[in-house]
């Protein structure tokens, strides 16, 4: 039998339908993985014991007719979903023993369709970060290392163990977050397929606040069938999230036609700076090669406010969250420093209990959105962030997808960008702008840097239009042919 | 525009997060080279713009005003640091 950790999400499914083998030899294969590879640090919790019990209840399920879409596939969930019974960190000090009394939306309708946790991922602290390091369960480690160098590298962030956790084959897929690019920029930097939705398509309702007019949920996956399949059943309209789209969900995995004869792909001319990075320069000429080989038209456009994307981002994600964050208080859940009085408490249990770029990021939004300021931070960012939302709506009347590299890097050394907090925030300039505009982009990873990295290509497509953006996706993936991790091996 | 000291002890106070005073003049330091990357924003001609309030391009469900929900005081007081007689419990805020 074939190493099951091996198939991919969609093989796993074909492979229980025919009963080729069983839900729980599945889950058990992946809870082996998920011990080999600690190492990698991409869990923050497992729980090995509810996966094998949900396994059987699965197989009890398929043999009695009842099988949901996912029905005893084990996935990882970022530990920024709440989870019923289950701890629930965000990676941070100040929810320390949180357990949810309740289960957000997106991960109850993967529940619903029979889908199995293994265990929550490792991510940035409130998913603030580009690199998995500002975690109080300390930095996850991507799989991938640089030809001929021993040293850890990051997987990215925010989302990094979950991206770092489907490369390493602990999981058949998993789901992430992504503000600014917490599931591109990951999925590139470890050689997964990671996506983020039209915002509004997935329900925020149970996922931990960071920044409520970006945050939108996403599957991180080995391909670009799997992602489809995992969005289909994520994605929904949900009353108790007043954003959530009341409109029906597609069928992604049909929109994978393999045609995209007579596309027009648009080339952002913004998204190629002076001194970018000779091997993802190149990268991004081969992808637009492959789709023009395919039958795709390629034409340059222009995004003229591409660089006020970072800092209107910097201004609108951290408003949003020192809003957000307001609710850690040291009196419903997490941790409590005494204090002399109730203020006192409140701003012990913040000192104590908050790290150094999630206070950073509290601050910076507490001085926009202060008396004497608003206007010309706040404000001006959002008018700004409309602007960029208009470059992409001119855009998209001219072409049906966008081309660009994910990233401005491949992965880096643990430790490498911590010292300046700007230049780890450049880590997001290409995927920043799809955020603030609110369409869906994903990253396919395409090829490997001169050291033998794994790099993304970014789609982009209008809002509402996931069909486009995974069909232009499985073709870019085909071409690509690129080669993930083996079991447990060296890239 | 930097953040001088008191502008940095003013919004740690807002933020209710206690900072030690040696690290108040560090901590300046970095948010103002933040708003000074910021600033740049300020070049952008946004006379005739409307803002961009939230992600997403539409009209929002509207409901009934109404219960939908309740009676979870265990559940609700399950993770509470302290809890007495179904309330949260906090220091004594009244002299």
């Amino acid at each position: 039998m074939t190493e099951l950790t091996q198939l991919t999400l969609s093989e796993a499914r074909d492979g229980l339908r025919k009963g080729d083998f069983s839900a729980v030899e599945l889950t058990q294969a992946h809870i082996k993985s998920m011990e080999t590879n600690r190492d990698l640090n991409v869990f923050i919790t497992e729980v090995p014991g509810l996966a094998i019990e949900r396994a059987k209840e699965a197989d009890h399920n398929r043999s009695h007719g009842k099988a949901g879409a996912l029905e005893g596939l084990p996935l990882g969930i970022k530990d920024l979903f709440c989870t019923e019974g289950i701890l629930t960190t965000a990676a941070s000090h100040i929810l320390d023993g949180f357990t949810p009394p309740y289960e957000s939306t997106v991960t109850a309708n993967l529940k619903a369709a029979g889908a199995i946790t293994l265990g929550k991922t490792n991510l940035d602290e409130f998913a603030m970060g580009s690199s998995n390091e500002s975690s109080y369960y300390g930095a996850a480690h991507n799989p991938w290392k640089r030809k001929g160098d021993p040293r850890y590298l990051v997987p990215g962030g925010s989302s990094g163990g979950s991206a770092a956790a489907v490369a390493a084959h602990t999981c058949l897929g998993a789901i992430g977050t992504d503000t600014g690019g917490s599931i591109r920029q990951p999925a590139s930097f470890c050689g997964v397929v990671g996506m983020k939705p039209t915002y509004g398509r997935c329900s925020r309702w149970g996922v931990v606040a960071f920044s409520s007019s970006l945050d939108q949920a996403g599957p991180m996956t080995r391909t670009v069938r799997d992602s489809a399949i995992l969005l289909a059943v994520m994605a929904g309209h949900d009353a108790k999230d007043s954003t959530s789209a009341d409109m029906p969900v597609p069928d992604f995995e049909a929109a994978l036609s393999g045609d995209i004869k007579g596309l027009r792909i648009g080339l952002p001319c913004e998204y190629r700076p002076d001194g970018l990075n000779s091997d993802i320069a190149a990268l991004w000429d081969k992808g637009v090669g492959w789709l023009k080989d395919a039958g795709a038209e390629v034409v340059d456009i222009s995004l003229p406010h591409t660089k006020y994307a970072l800092p209107t981002y910097y201004i609108v994600a951290p408003a949003e969250a020192s809003a957000n964050l307001a609710r850690y208080d040291g009196v419903r859940f997490g941790l409590r420093i005494e204090g002399e009085s109730l203020d006192d408490m409140y701003a012990k249990t913040r000192a104590a209990g908050f790290g150094a770029e999630v206070k950073r990021r509290i601050l910076i939004g507490t001085y926009a959105l202060s008396a004497g300021y608003y206007d010309a931070y706040y404000l001006k960012a959002q008018k700004v962030r409309q602007l960029i939302h208009q470059d992409f709506v001119s855009a998209f009347e001219n072409v049906d997808a966008i081309l660009t590299p994910t990233t401005p890097s491949s992965a880096f050394p643990i430790g490498e960008n911590s010292d300046d907090p700007i230049s780890m925030y450049l880590n997001d300039v290409f995927t920043v702008p799809a955020s603030l505009a609110g369409i869906p982009g994903i990253s396919i990873p395409a090829g490997l840097s001169s050291d033998g990295l794994p790099l993304g290509l970014q789609l982009l497509s209008k809002r509402w239009d996931e069909e486009t953006l995974f069909r232009v996706a499985g073709v870019l993936e085909e071409a690509a042919g690129f080669s993930g991790l083996s079991i447990g091996g060296e890239g | 525009m930097s953040l001088d000291d008191a502008t940095v002890r003013k919004i740690a106070h807002l933020a209710r997060i206690s900072v030690a005073e040696k690290d108040i003049a560090p901590l300046a330091k970095e948010l103002s080279g933040i708003m000074d990357w910021i600033e740049q924003l300020q070049e952008v001609d946004t006379s005739a713009v409307e803002p961009m309030t939230g992600g997403a391009d539409m009209m929002l469900n509207w409901r009934k005003d109404a219960v939908t929900d309740g009676g979870h005081t265990d559940k609700v007081l399950a993770n509470a640091p302290e809890s007495h007689e179904g309330f949260f419990g906090v220091p004594k805020v009244i002299e």
